[in-house]
């Protein structure tokens, strides 16, 4: 080993203590784009593994009713390949163990083959017996939820029939990896669950022998989805075709890409927070160290080394230390993907979903951490390689300081002479100044940015199910239903208030942009279910025209006074336009209302309502839900109360570990900044405070110079990362995808509070450790070295 | 440091046979500390030649070290020429004049300037790892008379043996040229008598050129030859018939 290496390894040693902090923060850079990208990848591979292996469709189309022999004329559309048609239906799930409904999503299949497309994976049990009668397959979510299991019988209400069936096995499927029910935001598998049964079977009980209601396709290779998907709709428009949609707009399919989207933009984003960190901190350390051993280099260079030689002996020590880091880092990143992963499969379902450490991932996390390195040591380097060996030789000149800008405005009678050392020094390095509040900004923004979605989503919660949705029970007619129904509800004992709405399925358009929607027609007055807009006002139903929510508007291009093109997807399939009266500002995804008269009116089947919400009376609520269970017309029934509860239990769950670890990490970032702009601060003026100890000041009077810059520091970086947090949170936001639902930014107090005590319990604990060096300080020891 | 004004007498210098190690020419150094400009050499004209021990003296800002840091390749004048044997040292670029230290010269400075993360052994490993046929750091310390020392880090060392490691650390990579900026100016007399009789002995048993700042008059006596220097000229060139050995001078 060369002398230099020697020097290299013991500096390195020396500076242990600053270069784990700095590995740390590099560690935690790696480690979340290494969790948050291997996880998304795993989840990728995952998925597409499922969707290969169980034949997932592409395209997909639910129409009223059609003839089997239409899936010849699919079959004909230029770039199909295969064609899955089917019968798919909504019911009631009796269940002992559950006073209200559940829903289920029935879908027939095939006993003697596999389906061709949409195949199901048994968990438990077996396949369903061609000469079996009464037999289901249940969701492992649902089944789970319920503890049933193959043998257990389950009682479905299909098409106002109770059946009692078997449970023979338990399975997942791909169309259902996120099982959640239309409509929802979040999953209950408590009230929503799929059933697959015998194709003939459900034939006949809803009369739709030798027809479908529902297909799935798959593409040839290079076809064009657009243009699969009109010539399916030119197919079914005369059977009631609700609209084909690609892949893309698959609920669960939906849901899983946001998902996996959020982990690849914040995989993205959060390193680069935590590495320019690291490059910061790996800047003032390498800096000071090359101001100190200028001698040093100066002899080296007198010796014959050349810049060369030099600049590399510095770069191979910040290398070493992000080397450290990055391997930190890969090893908390396989350890946190692997508890991502974990989480994951309480969300999403898959048969196998396994974390796989992706290598290229990997390579990049390293490739950035030494980036970083590099970045951070650049101007470090860049003066060591410059400093001309003679001139380094002589003893550097005094410091400049000057009188500080508070004194020059005038507040110097307001401060001690150690407040006037202490502004001074902080004015005389402006940059290190700047970059360690920058540094502990970064460190509360990180805390901020970790802990927001909390508010955020709270805050939708609370816009969501207490300002908007004011019912308690939602109720959905199988078949739009005559206004007069609105009696037989309001005259259920318990129902307080009832407001009844008409829901129908369009394909909005304007100019070249298109959306597959739901127009909501509403009663005036409305007050179960309200439009609040992001200030939190109530926004009034307009009296005619369309008012659409801002994410609709968005992808629509139209602004309000505009007019959009309405093709109603059921029942006579009008097409007539209609303007934009108001835009909703709102959290909701994509949304469309209208006045239930005027609708009905405008799709020619006036007085028809195809839902209600309704105000229960908490004491009567399960007679009101068995009654509604009992009533021929009704097909679906969401209890708000069960919706809200299982997001409690399930997301505010995970949302906790995740920012216990965030938490963690940007103590991590706060102690690397403080700690190292306090060692720094340290080892330039040790003589200085030595200096002032020897001339009668005491321990508490020194260390309050250097605890003073520190609290100075982080005082100043406190509000700076409150308004930072803040606006990363909105960044964040602007990267997730909104046609799903739009979280609102929302940041409240106390996530600033945590952020601020985070914060300044790492400085005090840094503030400590470097306290008690000041207290070891040897005075004649310090005094006598030359600087 | 103190003044020491040196009224060395004395005239009629004959040079040494041979051709020059190093030939100046007008060498000028004007530095620029701020708005002020220092005039740190005025013209300097001097030789010197194989083997040679000489000592230059003067006070301090006379600018002896300014000279010696242009004849050793870690300044350049500003103008003026400077050569080493067939160099030309004024007119090479930062790599030749790397490549010129690494190869031939070999420097000792007042304060010893060891690398103090690396034991006295590794001190001199630094020079010999990058020098074409070195001597092993050990003998080199040996030479030095710290053959006992060589695991003992810069801290663990007195200041004369701290010294005398960087001396070794100059010489072992047998430099043609030794040039020693103020070697005993950190050190007291007995101390300083042993750092000078290593240099001495390196000047005798290896032939090295060697060039001694100081402003320490007595020191001049071991020398071959004399410059004084004063205000950036060279004032008095003395040659020493009779040379004095380091453990007789008296300071």
């Amino acid at each position: 080993m060369y002398a230099l290496d020697r020097k290299l390894l013991r500096d390195l040693w020396q500076l242990r203590t600053q270069s784990i902090a700095i590995a740390l923060v590099i560690a935690c850079g790696v480690g979340m784009t290494i969790m948050m990208l291997s996880t998304q990848r795993s989840l990728d591979q995952t998925r597409q593994e499922f969707y290969d292996r169980y034949r997932f469709g592409e395209v997909f189309v639910e129409l009223k009713r059609a003839p089997e022999p239409l899936a010849q004329r699919f079959a004909e559309i230029p770039g199909l390949r295969d064609v899955q048609t089917r019968i798919v239906v909504s019911a009631f799930l009796d269940l002992e163990s559950l006073p209200r409904p559940a829903i289920g999503k029935i879908v027939g299949v095939p006993t003697l083959t596999e389906p061709v497309l949409n195949r199901i994976h048994l968990r438990s049990g077996r396949p369903l017996d061609p000469l079996g009668t009464r037999e289901a397959i249940l969701s492992e979510a649902f089944a789970g939820e319920h503890g049933l299991q193959p043998g257990d019988v389950i009682r479905v209400i299909l098409n106002g029939r109770l059946q009692a069936m078997t449970i023979v096995g338990v399975a997942l499927s791909p169309e259902s990896i996120y099982e959640i029910q239309p409509g929802q935001i979040i999953p209950d598998p408590a009230s929503y669950g799929v059933l697959w049964m015998s194709e003939q079977e459900l034939a006949a009980a809803y009369d739709m022998d030798g027809a479908f209601n529902s297909a799935s396709f798959t593409l040839l290779r290079g076809a064009s989805i657009p243009e699969v998907i009109r010539q399916i709709d030119l197919l079914t428009d005369e059977y009631g075709g609700a609209g084909a949609y690609a892949r893309r707009d698959q609920l669960s399919h939906k849901f899983l890409e946001h998902e996996m989207q959020q982990l690849r933009s914040m995989g993205t984003v959060v390193p680069v927070i935590f590495l320019s960190v690291a490059a910061f901190l790996l800047n003032i350390v390498l800096s000071r160290l090359i101001h100190t051993q200028r001698e040093q280099i100066a002899v080296l260079k007198a010796f014959g080394y050349s810049g060369t030689q030099i600049g590399a002996h510095f770069l191979v020590l910040t290398l070493l230390i992000s080397l450290l880091g990055a391997l930190l880092g890969t090893a908390m990143g396989t350890v946190m993907g692997r508890g991502l992963t974990q989480l994951y499969t309480t969300m999403f379902h898959f048969p196998v979903f396994r974390f796989h450490l992706a290598r290229d991932v990997v390579w990049y996390g390293w490739f950035v951490a030494t980036g970083s390195g590099i970045i951070g040591a650049y101007s470090g380097l860049k003066n060591a390689l410059s400093l001309p060996p003679a001139e380094a030789m002589r003893p550097e000149p005094p410091a400049n300081y000057r009188r500080s800008l508070l004194e020059v405005i005038g507040l110097a009678p307001l401060m001690s002479p150690i407040a006037r050392m202490i502004v001074r020094q902080l004015e005389r390095t402006p940059r290190r100044t700047l970059m360690s509040i920058i540094g502990v900004s970064l460190a509360t923004a990180v805390i901020v940015l970790g802990n927001f979605s909390m508010d955020s989503v709270d805050q939708l919660m609370h816009l969501m199910f207490s300002e908007t949705q004011r019912y308690d029970v939602l109720v959905a007619f199988a078949e739009p239903e005559n206004r007069d129904v609105e009696q037989e509800l309001r005259a259920l004992p318990g129902v307080l208030r009832c407001e009844m709405f008409r829901g129908v399925p369009v394909r909005l358009r304007h100019g070249h942009h298109t959306r597959l929607v739901g127009i909501q027609g509403v009663t005036p007055g409305n007050d179960l279910y309200r439009f609040i807009d992001a200030k939190q006002r109530v926004v009034e139903l307009p009296p005619e025209g369309l008012l659409i929510s801002a994410e609709l508007a968005r992808l629509l291009d139209v602004t309000p006074g505009g007019e959009v093109r309405v093709e109603v997807l059921e029942g006579s399939r009008k097409k007539f336009p209609v303007r934009v009266a108001a835009r909703l500002d709102d959290f909701s995804g994509l949304s469309a209302f209208l006045e239930i008269e005027i609708l009905g009116r405008l799709i020619g089947e006036p007085q028809t309502v195809s839902g209600a919400y309704l105000q229960v009376d908490r004491t009567e609520e399960a007679e009101v839900l068995s009654k509604l269970k009992e009533h021929p017309a009704v097909a679906g029934v969401n209890l708000k109360r069960s919706t809200v509860e299982s997001f409690q239990e399930t997301i505010a769950e995970n949302l906790l570990t995740m920012r216990l670890v965030n938490l963690m990490f940007a103590a991590i970032i706060a102690m690397g900044v403080i700690y190292n702009t306090a060692r720094i601060a340290l080892s330039e003026r040790t003589r200085e405070l030595a200096t002032l100890r020897v001339l009668g000041f005491t321990r508490g009077e020194i260390s309050s110079i250097l605890l003073g810059e520190l609290a100075a520091i982080t005082a100043a970086g406190l509000p700076l990362g409150c308004g930072l947090g803040y606006l990363f949170a909105m960044v964040t936001l602007q990267t997730v995808d909104r046609e799903l639902f739009r979280i609102p930014l929302l940041v409240l107090p106390r996530t600033y509070l945590l952020a601020i005590s985070g914060v300044v319990c790492s400085a005090v604990v840094a503030g400590l450790i470097v306290r008690r060096r000041l207290d070891h300080l040897d005075l004649i020891e310090v005094l006598k070295t030359r600087e | 440091m103190t003044e020491q004004r040196d009224q060395a007498a004395g005239s009629g210098v004959t040079a040494p046979a041979g051709s020059p190690v190093f030939s100046a020419r007008g060498v000028t150094k004007v530095y620029q500390t701020g708005s002020v400009e220092v005039h740190a050499l005025r013209g300097v004209d001097l030789e010197l030649y194989p083997g040679e021990f000489v000592v230059l003296l003067g006070p301090s800002g006379s600018g002896k070290s300014t000279l010696l840091n242009i004849l050793g390749g870690l300044d350049v004048p500003t103008a003026g020429t400077v050569r080493y044997l067939d160099h030309d040292l004024t007119a090479g670029t930062e790599a030749a004049l790397t490549k010129y230290r690494r190869e031939h010269v070999g420097f000792v400075f007042q304060f010893y300037n060891l690398i103090p993360s690396l034991t006295a052994s590794e001190n001199v490993a630094l020079v010999t790892d990058i020098a074409r046929a070195p001597m092993p750091p050990d003998d080199a310390l040996r030479l030095v008379g710290l053959g006992e020392r060589l695991h003992h880090f810069p801290a663990q060392l007195s200041g004369g043996e701290q010294q005398r490691v960087a001396i070794a650390r100059a010489v072992a990579k047998r430099p043609e040229v030794l040039l020693c900026d103020e070697p005993t100016g950190a050190l007291d007399v007995s101390t300083g008598v042993i750092v000078l009789a290593a240099i001495e002995r390196i000047n005798r048993e290896l032939g090295t050129t060697t060039v001694v700042i100081t402003h320490n008059v007595s020191i001049a006596d071991m020398a071959d030859r004399v410059i004084s220097l004063r205000d950036g000229q060279i004032v008095e060139t003395k040659q020493n018939d009779h040379k004095v050995s380091p453990e007789q001078l008296q300071w």
